[in-house]
């Protein structure tokens, strides 16, 4: 593609933004362009659409379209124990101090297909923590809520993820936690007994609840700086005193207006810790 | 010299650290133009290859954080399980999207969001590869007025990656690391 069709084609996505923003309510306008538009060219290309107009057509004419569109433009690649360093100093510096809490409420913002929330599960219930924890696992797409709330993964990925949980800390047999059939497995449905599941929008939604720990990890990558800034506020108002936040490898809050009221209590890690 | 900001992205996989090495270490701390490097790792791996990078170059060395701007004297290293994307504002943005190529990051990816923020004032280059990830994107820079260069097959560790590129862009420069070197000083103002 040539520059000036570049030029054109993001003209073309952003009025197609103001128009979803209109007509769905949910307002990409604060994302990180470079991956938008990418996302949508690729978009294009799996539906074997030639051109933005076609695009808004089928959007505006087809709601289930429109979920598909907002399944494959938002990022739902993911996978358990991403970084195992993340989740053995976890493991080591957050959870014993959530211990002394009577009842934990953690947020998982972002939860995608659940390997993540899965991965947390695990970790809770050996250290001796999940009876007492309640989890909000929430997402932009209803889809992907649905499918976390399952728990069924593509068995290719197991060994993977069975190194990476060592790697964590992990305590026990990994295979004690799922079942396998036919290329995918099933994970044990008590680990997310205490989870509650519902769409939840970082763009537009405000804060919902208290937590002693937040976990958003490679979602803020997909925003703007303004729009990143809003998500964190988001997360310093629904933070107790003294919560933690855990971010991913390459996001920080250093830059943020909320930077102020945070410690790194592991800094390799993006684990910090509200001071107030 | 032509007005507006350049930017050098560079990448390669087999072979591509010690040939980018040997580019980069020959250019000053004041370089005056930004350089995204994107090799193949392998995944989760930890950041050392930013302190082999540090050690051996004048120039700063950073592994990309998510909207870090992109400034001259510096060499940008793409992290290990992303891809990196380049705004308008010349800041990074990260991406942990699908493999393309079975890598990520993806030469491609990088290169053509290059080319659509820095035009013709974006420098491909290609290094030693065992695979063709690379080529599309180089071609892209090329075909909207940037520089491609791929490193000479002959010399490269190994050769797919800039074969694929010579044969993908018949337009491209072909060179040994001494005189990309070079050319990447001839650019650099003073």
């Amino acid at each position: 593609m040539k520059l000036e069709y570049e030029k054109l084609f993001e003209q073309e996505v952003e009025a197609l933004i103001e128009e979803i923003h209109t007509q769905y309510g949910y307002d990409f306008s604060g994302y990180a362009r470079a991956s938008v538009y990418r996302r949508i060219k690729r978009f294009l290309g799996q539906k074997h659409l030639q051109s933005v107009d076609a695009l808004r057509e089928k959007l505006f004419s087809d709601s289930f379209f429109f979920e598909n569109f907002l399944q494959e433009v938002t990022v739902n690649v993911t996978e358990m124990f991403r970084d195992a360093t993340f989740f053995l100093s976890l493991r080591e510096n957050v959870l014993p101090l959530l211990s002394t809490y009577p009842f934990i409420k953690i947020w998982d913002a972002g939860c995608s297909t659940g390997e993540e929330l899965f991965s947390l599960a695990i970790l809770l219930e050996e250290e001796g923590l999940l009876g007492r924890t309640k989890i909000y696992a929430t997402d932009i797409n209803q889809k992907v809520l649905l499918q976390a709330k399952e728990g069924i993964f593509s068995a290719s990925n197991m060994a993977a993820y069975t190194s990476a949980y060592y790697a964590a800390g992990g305590k026990r047999e990994f295979s004690s936690y799922y079942t396998s059939n036919y290329g995918s497995v099933k994970f044990s449905s008590h680990l997310v007994k205490n989870v509650v599941f519902y769409p939840h929008n970082l763009a537009t939604d405000s804060s919902f609840n208290e937590f002693h720990l937040i976990i958003c990890r490679n979602v803020l990558i997909y925003f703007n700086r303004q729009l990143q800034d809003r998500v964190l506020r988001l997360f310093d108002e629904s933070l107790v005193s003294l919560g933690y936040l855990g971010l991913g490898k390459k996001e920080t809050l250093i830059m943020s207006s909320i930077s102020g009221n945070y410690v790194a209590v592991d800094k390799n890690n993006r684990i910090y810790r509200k001071t107030n | 010299m032509e007005a507006g900001l350049k930017l050098v992205v560079m990448g390669g996989s087999w072979g591509g650290i010690k040939a980018s090495l040997a580019v980069l270490e020959g250019l000053p701390a004041d370089f005056s133009i930004p350089i995204l490097l994107v090799l193949h790792r392998l995944r989760n791996q930890e950041g050392s290859l930013q302190e082999l990078f540090d050690k051996k170059l004048r120039l700063r060395v950073l592994e990309v954080e998510d909207k870090e701007p992109l400034l001259p004297g510096h060499v940008y290293l793409a992290p290990s399980n992303y891809h990196v994307l380049i705004e308008r504002d010349h800041t990074c943005s990260l991406d942990d999207s699908e493999l393309e190529n079975y890598s990520r990051p993806a030469i491609d990816v990088t290169f053509t969001s290059a080319a659509d923020v820095f035009a013709e004032n974006t420098v491909g280059v290609l290094l030693s590869g065992a695979s063709r990830d690379g080529s599309s994107g180089l071609s892209y820079i090329f075909d909207n007025g940037g520089i491609a260069i791929a490193q000479d097959p002959a010399e490269a560790e190994v050769a797919v990656m800039p074969q694929a590129a010579v044969d993908r862009v018949p337009g491209c420069k072909v060179m040994n690391v001494a005189r990309i070197k070079e050319f990447l000083l001839s650019l650099h103002e003073h």
